[in-house]
């Protein structure tokens, strides 16, 4: 059997430091970071047909796994990112608010497609004109509904403010202040 | 002879029992529809069930005629032995839409007069627990009728010159 040679393998690049005989020394934030960043659990909120470009996302050809996600949360209580795919019904809001809610600090959001986003070609008043309307979010992703490797590319947007976010953003007034603008905590 | 249908059996039957009550009577893509006054539908629809073997309610919806100020409300119903259809139409006020439930006849009317209520803002009489089913509990409108838009009003990027409104 062939075997693949181990300098194929891409592995992260280790953050700045000062490297020496038997130490390595770094920031703690940069150390966090760089493992969350490679290890985001999402919780996918799948309502509609972006919930289909998600899967096609998940399977073999496009692969999540290859930055780190393929495990998936299915309970808000250990997602570290929520992945909004597809029109948002007012009457689904508040679940939606509520699975926010429960997900333990830090969290993500991802807002994947025209609908999750601004309430795409639905306008009208049963539909949420954009889940930025009940709770923050991260980055968008554009499409109607938008290529797995546009949801790919929302990711690694995630994973940029994941392993760049300071250690004590969640702590900071500034970021409670903008829970509270959304009515949260 | 010619053998007399269904429909006309049920239209002869309506003329003979309720002849008072019926205003109009169609056949659009023939499909046999009656135009009554609202006040017995009740009656008549009960009559229907157990003389005439109209005996399953396919459909109870509302519709807003904002030109003529009124709601008409439709009942559709099926004979299944016969296979068999009818259509019934009432025509009630804009203003203060009534109108006895149908949950006494058939049970299944409950969640299509929840429907209507929630769409039309119909209030059907003595029906056992008339909320909104379908939108939000908060809604304030009653958003099928035509004097409310259909646009979510909270937009500030949508205006008429770019989206039509």
């Amino acid at each position: 059997m062939e075997t693949v040679p181990l300098n194929n393998v891409k592995v992260v690049e280790t953050p700045a430091g000062i490297e020496g005989a038997g130490f390595f020394a770094t920031s703690l934030d940069k150390a966090v970071g760089l493992a969350r960043k490679n290890s985001i659990w999402p919780l996918p909120f799948a309502t509609s047909c972006c919930g289909i470009e998600f899967m096609a996302t998940m399977g073999s050809h496009y692969d999540l796994a290859r930055f780190g996600s393929e495990r998936l949360s299915f309970s808000p209580r250990q997602a570290d990112l929520l992945m909004v795919m597809g029109t948002i019904a007012k009457k689904m809001g508040p679940i939606l608010r509520q699975v926010y809610e429960q997900m333990a600090e830090p969290r993500w959001v991802l807002s994947v497609g025209a609908c999750a986003c601004s309430g795409g070609i639905f306008d009208t008043y049963s539909v949420l004109q954009g889940i930025d309307r009940i709770i923050p979010v991260d980055v968008y992703v554009p499409g109607c509904p938008p290529r797995p490797e546009q949801i790919i590319d929302g990711i690694l947007n995630i994973q940029k403010l994941v392993e760049s976010e300071s250690l004590r953003r969640r702590d900071s007034a500034e970021y409670k202040a903008m829970l509270n603008s959304y009515g949260i905590e | 002879m010619e053998e007399v249908s269904t429909e006309e059996k049920a239209l002869t039957f309506l003329k003979e029992k309720f002849g008072g009550e019926i205003l109009n009577v169609d056949s659009p893509y023939d499909f046999l529809t009656v135009t009554l006054k609202p006040e017995k539908i009740i009656t008549i629809i009960k009559s229907l069930y157990d003389e005439q073997g109209f005996q399953y309610l396919t459909t109870l919806c509302g519709v807003h005629y904002p030109d003529q100020k009124s709601i008409v409300i439709l009942y559709q119903l099926h004979n299944l032995k016969l296979n068999k259809r009818i259509r019934l139409k009432i025509p009630l006020p804009e203003d203060k839409p009534s109108v006895p439930t149908l949950t006494t006849v058939f049970p299944a009317a409950n969640w299509m007069e929840r429907e209507t209520y929630d769409f039309f803002g119909v209030n059907f009489e003595g029906h056992p627990n008339l909320i909104r089913i379908l939108n939000v509990e908060e809604m304030i409108i009653f958003p099928m009728r035509k004097e409310y838009p259909l646009e979510d009003q909270v937009r500030e990027d949508k205006n008429d010159q770019m989206f039509g409104r």
